[in-house]
């Protein structure tokens, strides 16, 4: 699902990311792990095709990214599910239409979309928060809005930042629910968390960065 | 599904603003630019028209008659058969591009020169030469003035094709002018609509981000813009024609005593045809640039996001 070979990133010039090799099967998890400004997030948009690599040969989902055409990446965008840890939500949006944003871009039809998107938001809560805004709502409410949107489309790759940083013990232990859930499934999860109480409660193979490189793959 | 029904009653329909565009491109600013080039396109397009008619009118008028001055007329002509006039007459029947000719009548001579003679030429006791008006079919030969000269030496021949053509030059660099502000105004309307995109796409930055992460192609989020940017091109470009309608009509009264035409009785017949047909054009023309401007606009901008 996921292979990366002496991947390397660098914004003007500045290496974010250097030799990064490791290889994740089809429904693996992994916890990404690492202080501030080890390269965790600089990993997810590489794998969520925000970046391409500057060095190195990354391939997902069976694709070289690097020799990928650019009109090929959309299709593959959308079976990746991405959780931000700024929870990066359209503002001018209700939470409905938020969630129902990549049903609606991989075009499926309305009444899927809405019967879709109507049992992921009861599922995390936020049936009564359906036309409500972001600036409407909570930074935990917003937090299960962007982890709703991530998963409503099932997605064979899912990426979160940080994702249970503004839930509660309660939230945190249902959205890892969800995340075992669609792993069970076959949903490949990737998590960048600095929750060390998380990780203790939920074992798993781990990725370590530090500095922009991979010091740890186990 | 009655949690579905409800939904379906309160929602917004599908994929209506994602990108919340009507903030970001303004439905007044730049319905009111395009509106300005449009309301100048059409003024230059009714230059054009109005050009185009002055040339038809002189070309139709005055370069198919030609005016032939006989001095002495009466006098025998050079080989001593007939009158002069007779024979320069003679001369013009033979030759190609000549319709008709006639000799203006005394009557009708002195009625010409009335206003500088007075009673008539008869009571300043002057000779006036032979006048022959000539009704050209098609390009008379060149050495027109050489052939009549040799049947009646003095003949003149009055060289109005010149004027005429020297005029034909002026209104057809009336209607180039036309034309080239034409082009300005399209070329003013291309960069109002690309300053207006560029700077609707700097305001959602992030929600382009957004949903080019979670898989928009790039023809996804033009087409937004393109959406968006037609259509206010188009209200702005009805808005301009529609406000051209009536200083187009006014003009046309002010013109009417120069055109020889009675005044019309409706207003469908104040304005050339083709004129009625170009201005609903205006709009259509905005919305394409509109259109193709914002397409163009926000793909070079995509480049950039990979």
């Amino acid at each position: 699902m996921v292979r990366l070979e002496g991947v390397g990133l660098g914004y003007a010039g500045t290496p974010v990311l250097q030799g990064v090799s490791f290889g994740i099967a089809e429904g693996g998890f992994r916890w990404l792990l690492g202080p501030s400004g080890a390269g965790k997030t600089s990993l997810l948009r590489l794998l969520h095709l925000a970046v391409r690599p500057s060095a190195g040969r990354l391939e997902l989902m069976g694709q070289d990214i690097g020799a990928a055409r650019r009109a090929r990446l959309p299709l593959l965008r959308r079976r990746i599910g991405m959780v931000f840890q700024d929870f990066r939500l359209l503002p001018h949006l209700s939470a409905f239409d938020n969630v129902a944003l990549p049903l609606r871009l991989a075009g499926r039809p309305e009444g899927q979309v809405r019967v879709d998107t109507l049992e992921l938001l009861g599922w995390v809560g936020l049936s009564r928060k359906l036309l409500s805004r972001p600036a409407e709502m909570s930074g935990g409410e917003q937090q299960r809005v962007a982890i709703a949107r991530a998963v409503v489309a099932r997605p064979l790759l899912l990426l979160a930042d940080e994702p249970t940083g503004n839930l509660d013990e309660v939230q945190a232990g249902r959205l890892m629910q969800l995340l075992h859930e669609l792993n069970r499934l076959g949903t490949t999860v990737v998590v960048a968390t600095h929750n060390d109480a998380l990780v203790a409660r939920h074992p798993a193979h781990t990725l370590r960065l530090l500095d922009g490189h991979l010091v740890r793959d186990d | 599904m009655t949690r579905a029904r409800a939904a379906s009653r309160t929602l917004r329909p599908a994929g209506s603003d994602d990108l919340g565009l009507r903030r970001a491109l303004s439905d007044r600013l730049l319905p009111l630019l395009v509106g300005a080039m449009a309301f100048l396109a059409a003024l230059a397009l009714a230059g054009a028209f109005a050009a185009a008619a002055l040339a038809r009118h002189w070309q139709d008028g005055a370069a198919a008659v030609l005016i032939v001055q006989v001095p002495q007329p009466d006098s025998p002509a050079a080989d001593g058969a007939g009158p002069r006039v007779g024979r320069v007459l003679a001369a013009l029947r033979g030759l190609d591009g000549i319709g008709a000719a006639r000799v203006l009548p005394d009557q009708e001579l002195a009625e010409l020169l009335r206003p500088w003679l007075g009673a008539g030429p008869g009571a300043v006791a002057l000779q006036l030469p032979a006048v022959i008006e000539v009704r050209l079919t098609g390009m008379p030969p060149a050495d027109l003035g050489g052939r009549l000269r040799a049947a009646a030496p003095g003949t003149l021949v009055e060289a109005q094709d010149q004027w005429v053509g020297r005029l034909s030059v002026l209104a057809r660099s009336l209607q180039a002018c036309a034309a080239l502000a034409i082009g300005i105004v399209g070329f003013v309307a291309v960069a109002v609509v690309a300053v207006a995109t560029r700077a609707g796409l700097a305001s959602r930055r992030d929600a382009i981000e957004i949903v080019h992460g979670l898989g928009a192609t790039r023809g996804y989020i033009a087409g937004r813009f393109a959406r968006r940017a037609t259509m206010l091109a188009a209200v702005g470009g009805a808005l301009g024609a529609a406000a051209a309608v009536p200083v187009l009509v006014g003009l046309a009264g002010l013109a009417q005593p120069f055109t020889g035409r009675d005044v019309p009785p409706d207003l469908a017949d104040t304005l050339p045809g083709a004129l009625w047909l170009a201005l609903p054009a205006l709009p259509l023309a905005a919305a394409a640039i509109g259109w193709a401007t914002a397409q163009g606009t926000v793909r070079r901008w995509l480049r950039r996001l990979p």
